[in-house]
């Protein structure tokens, strides 16, 4: 079995209660989110005033990410399919609001009040049918358009997204782009398989100079050449290789000389073995065509 | 659920264009005090409907918001006038109850204060 929990059942099944609490006592995964959290609302940049924005947080789960948001002093609103993990963020007493619905079925928020909006590990969960009744371009196009509609002009929202393929990648980025947003996906680590997240960063209105798209974060500055923004990784190849110089073969292996080879036959002689006689052509040189 | 988060949802059904405000039926409402920020309470006063957030307030029996906000920048001068705005707009809880479509007249459940937005199949 894969996996990859969106391929296991639909989410609003997959996080039940068990997997709910699970999934939030588990203190890797609670490390893991809050670092995600945290890179997420930096990514949204939003200006460094000090006044609190209403921010809004899409598949908030059990409230793990929302902690991050209060904890720099926003107010969000969180929206989740599941019912059991809204139930774990109620017992966690989070501080924003929580709604139980489907991000899929467009998000039902009025025109232009949310100050930015974040998503982790969720919208790749849209990608899956999981009713007859789903189909995921249409439910994607309903959640980007409900979402650029949402948003105020010049928002970001930032998305943490597993993507599963390029394909998918490209399906997602693709249905943002055309409900009108502007950005595009951004990876931090690019070359540590474990570490690599991506986020698609997407402002709401046309391209501009203060829609730029941030950098990921690297390593190591030698590594990045080739692959410091967008998904051009994928499709450059590095050619630093070839440009090493080949090793020397090392010589180090003992050439013995036909005096050896005599002497040793001679050995062989005496001992009484059948040993090929002497001739020219013993312990002679291979050509160099050889 | 705030009357904050109360003041941005509008019903979603397909079709329907005059989904908000939607309107409160309560069973249970609460009360929970939270910091007092003014320049949040500044900046979401432009984004809030604000004939909405009084209607809502009042079905939660809090009556002292002013009808109309006729010159904003001297009433968010006031600090008498932004508490009562704070008050109304993070402190008072909707619990139980339900949240009903103004248009279609669908009802969607509030429980434990989290409303259930999710659409049936006929009406996405």
């Amino acid at each position: 079995m894969s996996s990859r929990p969106e391929f296991q059942a639909p989410p609003e099944i997959f996080y039940n209660d068990v997997e709910a609490r699970k999934y939030t006592n588990s203190s890797h995964i609670q490390h893991i989110q809050t670092k995600l959290s945290e890179r997420a609302l930096e990514l949204l940049a939003l200006p460094g005033d000090g006044i609190p924005r209403l921010l809004l947080d899409i598949g908030c789960g059990s409230g793990l990410s929302g902690e991050s948001l209060s904890e720099s002093g926003h107010h969000w609103i969180g929206l989740d399919i599941s019912q059991a993990m809204l139930d774990v963020a109620l017992d966690r007493e989070v501080e924003g609001d929580l709604v139980h619905g489907d991000m899929g079925q467009g998000l039902g928020l009025r025109t232009g009040v949310i100050d930015g909006a974040i998503s982790i590990s969720a919208v790749q969960w849209l990608c899956n049918a999981d009713k007859s009744s789903h189909e995921p371009r249409l439910r994607l196009k309903t959640f980007f358009g409900s979402l650029y509609r949402s948003l105020a002009r010049g928002a970001r929202a930032v998305f943490q997204v597993y993507p599963e393929s390029v394909a998918q990648r490209e399906l997602i980025t693709s249905f943002a782009m055309r409900a009108g947003f502007s950005g595009g996906v951004v990876v931090d680590y690019p070359h540590s398989t474990k570490r690599r997240k991506e986020f698609l960063v997407l402002t709401c209105g046309p391209p501009s100079v203060s829609t730029a798209l941030p950098t990921g974060k690297v390593e190591d500055e030698e590594s990045c050449s080739d692959a410091s923004s967008d998904d051009g990784d994928e499709r450059t190849v590095s050619i630093s290789e070839r440009h090493r110089p080949t090793k020397k073969r090392k010589l180090t292996k003992k050439v013995r000389g036909r005096q050896w080879v005599l002497q040793k036959k001679e050995q062989m002689r005496k001992k009484g073995n059948i040993v090929p006689p002497d001739t020219k052509y013993t312990a002679r040189k291979r050509k160099a065509r050889f | 659920m705030r009357l904050l988060t109360h003041n941005m949802l509008s019903c979603n059904i397909k079709g329907v264009t005059n989904g908000f405000p939607l309107r409160i039926e309560v069973e249970k409402s609460m009360e929970k005090e939270v910091d007092f920020n003014i320049d949040f309470l500044k900046s979401i006063f432009s984004k809030v409907e604000w004939t909405a957030l009084v209607e809502a307030a009042r079905s939660l029996g809090y009556n002292d918001l002013p009808e109309e906000v006729v010159d904003s920048s001297t009433m968010l001068e006031s600090s008498d006038f932004l508490k009562k705005f704070h008050h109304a707009l993070l402190e008072l809880h909707l619990e139980e109850g339900a949240l009903i479509c103004p248009e279609t007249g669908r009802r969607f459940p509030v429980n434990k204060g989290i409303p259930n937005m999710l659409l049936h199949e006929d009406e996405v």
